[in-house]
């Protein structure tokens, strides 16, 4: 086994040390790994404060955790790293961002998007190089170069830009590609296009791809693993098709039965929640204040997570009884022999 | 649906049009559209489409040099020829909006009582403290929020709550029609689901008309009964929300609802290509005509097909149901 990108029990708080009780935990003992001999796509999902932002912030190194490690390539990127470790690294773990406006200078035309790693990364000797490469990418992105290039990001609509920021990414032929929310602020009809371009890509180029949303709807489409977070914390996690299908963690339950589909005989299923909502938790799961299900247990002690099928895991006290997964090897569950 | 019941908004031949540099922006374009009273209407469209101008003109709030032309009937009254002080009127006691971002349409230096007065009042509605307290508690109430929500300011909700003070504002004068632009866009799903579920229950409880602006497909199939979907402009078809599901009949709303994910067929993406055209000085005809597959050559380009009503109910306005009676 040959992650490329691993996190081993990674915790990230804001405002204060661990522990302290100002501090905000935002990824709490996260353990997980990318193997980039299976490229798959994994959905990190999540509402708001869930901690999925925070980890793509980590992998990105953006951030820097609070306790635990991350390592590209068996190394930890927050120990010395040689430069060339370094640019290899930041080559090789690309992102593309929710907001296809906010990633451009409007003073810039496109070109100096996709130039810029070109440039840094000294890909092409020559400009003819340069402007070959960028066309090739653009083109895999479904987008015709002579209509793009030369252009100014308001010239653009916001499918376009964010194909070009697709594209930017495809040229520097990385090894780990994380998109946060990538089609959250793209039309309806445009969506199914650029899903089908990261999934491309994915199957083509043999990348992975971590994709970062709350969108249920189009996580079920686009990826093969999902793992649902809750408060910085793992609650389920497994095959997309049988976690969206049937899900075994309540809160699971929960999202998924808010999902709105877009079908007028698939109306919302029952949401079940208790309304203990705001009592703090500590010590157990997190899920306690808002679960149906709770029992004694579940205020005392943190699940672990147990296995409820070959290729699913829930944090929750009602499979107890199953085998359990460890934390640190959530990454082995996204690996097809 | 029944034919004989007096529609609450009666939209004809709405026309919103801006004076940019670059020429005429065309934002609505001769829409017809008529609501039921008790119905929730969903206008479905891409960003640029409209629908939000939409929202605004049946508010009246298209400033000149903007111009709104055409009729816009609401229980029978042309609210496009009141004089201004009588549209004041008409605004919240009658035609009531949640707006786009209502989060953030909330005053942060008010109380959130005061913000809930502050409309009533100014419609001349007079309570006496301990009354005014009364109605306070009992909106929040019907927004499913607690009392002490009352005493508090606006950063000390949450998003969700938030949406529901909206709510509460917006149904504080029992208005006729409550128009609900993209009012849980920036929520979680489940709690979009719940602020969702408290709108309509409220349109049910209080027999409310709602029109429902959204780009959102699967909100608009668990929420709406009847779809209009919006292309540039123009209304491409109306029709009740399971036919539109079932049987799409206009070319793009067949590539929409295509393109959509639904449970079952996971890893099929179905995209329209192409992009939606502009609204500035837009050729004679069907806005969709670049991206439709069924295009029928040396028609379409020429000419925007009528949108009329193909059966009881169900509008289209295309050149492939010309024929159909």
């Amino acid at each position: 086994m040959a992650p490329i990108i691993e996190m081993r029990n990674v915790t990230k708080v804001f405002g204060g040390p661990i522990g302290s009780p100002k501090a905000t935990v935002a990824l709490d003992d996260f353990s997980f790994a990318v193997d980039s001999d299976f490229p798959h796509i994994i959905t990190i999902a999540g509402e708001s404060g869930s901690g999925k932002t925070t980890m793509m912030m980590l992998i990105l190194a953006f951030y820097e955790p609070s306790a635990g490690q991350i390592l590209y390539n068996g190394k930890d990127i927050w120990k010395k790293m040689s430069r060339q470790e370094t640019m290899d690294y930041r080559r090789n773990v690309q992102a593309v961002f929710q907001d296809p406006f906010a990633v451009y200078n409007p003073f810039y035309k496109v070109d100096n998007l996709l130039s810029i790693p070109i440039k840094n990364f000294r890909l092409a000797r020559t400009k003819d190089e340069t402007q070959a490469l960028m066309e090739s990418a653009l083109r895999r992105v479904g987008l015709r170069p002579e209509e793009t290039l030369g252009r100014y990001p308001h010239q653009l609509s916001g499918g376009q830009r964010q194909r070009i920021a697709v594209a930017r990414a495809l040229i520097l032929q990385p090894k780990l590609l994380i998109a946060d929310e990538p089609v959250s602020m793209v039309d309806a009809s445009l969506r199914a296009t650029l899903l089908q371009h990261i999934r491309d890509m994915n199957q083509e180029l043999r990348i992975p791809i971590l994709y970062i949303t709350h969108d249920l709807t189009t996580a079920y489409h686009v990826s093969d693993y999902i793992v649902v977070l809750y408060r910085g914390g793992v609650m389920e996690a497994g095959d997309v098709e049988r976690v969206i299908r049937d899900p075994k963690h309540p809160y699971t339950q929960l999202l998924v039965n808010s999902i709105p589909w877009p079908d007028p005989n698939h109306l919302w299923g029952e949401a079940a929640e208790a309304k203990r909502a705001g009592t703090a938790v500590l010590a157990g799961c997190r899920f306690a204040d808002r679960c149906p299900h709770a029992f004694d247990l579940c205020w005392k002690e943190k699940p672990e997570l147990y296995r409820t099928n070959g290729s699913q895991v829930a944090a929750c006290f009602l499979y107890q009884s199953n085998d359990k997964l460890e934390r640190k090897d959530l990454g082995t569950l996204f690996i097809k022999k | 649906m029944n034919t004989n019941v007096k529609p609450v908004i009666d939209i004809r031949n709405l026309k919103v049009y801006f004076y940019v540099k670059a020429g005429t922006v065309k934002a609505v374009d001769g829409v017809t559209l008529a609501i039921e009273p008790g119905v929730k209407l969903g206008l479905v469209g891409e960003s640029g489409s409209g629908k939000t101008t939409m929202a605004l003109a049946l508010m009246r709030m298209v400033r000149p040099p903007a111009t709104i032309e055409g009729e816009l009937f609401l229980d029978g009254v042309d609210i496009l020829k009141l004089s201004e002080e009588e549209m004041r009127r008409v605004r919240l006691s009658e035609l009531a909006m949640i707006p786009q971002g209502a989060m953030n349409s909330l005053n942060p230096v008010m109380r959130i009582r005061d913000q809930i007065l502050d409309g009533m009042i100014d419609h001349g509605v007079r309570m006496s403290r301990s009354e005014a307290n009364q109605k306070v508690e009992e909106l929040l109430d019907i927004v499913e929020l607690p009392k002490k929500v009352a005493r508090m300011y606006p950063h000390e909700l949450s998003g969700g709550m938030k949406q529901r003070v909206c709510v509460a504002i917006a149904i504080s004068m029992r208005p006729k029609v409550l128009i609900a632009d993209e009012p849980t866009s920036a929520l979680d799903v489940v709690i979009q689901r719940q602020v969702m579920e408290t709108i309509t229950r409220l349109v049910k409880n209080l027999n409310l008309s709602m029109i429902l602006i959204g780009h959102d497909m699967g909100l608009m199939a668990q929420s709406v009964d009847r779809i209009a979907v919006m292309y540039p402009g123009k209304l491409m078809e109306v029709g009740d929300v399971r036919d539109i599901f079932a049987e799409p009949l206009h070319p793009y709303t067949q590539a929409l609802i295509n393109s959509l994910p639904v449970l079952g067929k996971r890893g099929v993406f179905n995209g329209i290509p192409g992009v939606p055209p502009s609204v500035i000085n837009p050729g004679p005809g069907c806005p969709f005509n670049d991206r439709c597959p069924k295009v029928i050559e040396g028609l379409c380009i020429q000419k925007m097909p009528p949108f009329r009503e193909i059966k009881p109910g169900r509008w289209v306005a295309c050149h492939l149901y010309e024929g159909v009676n």
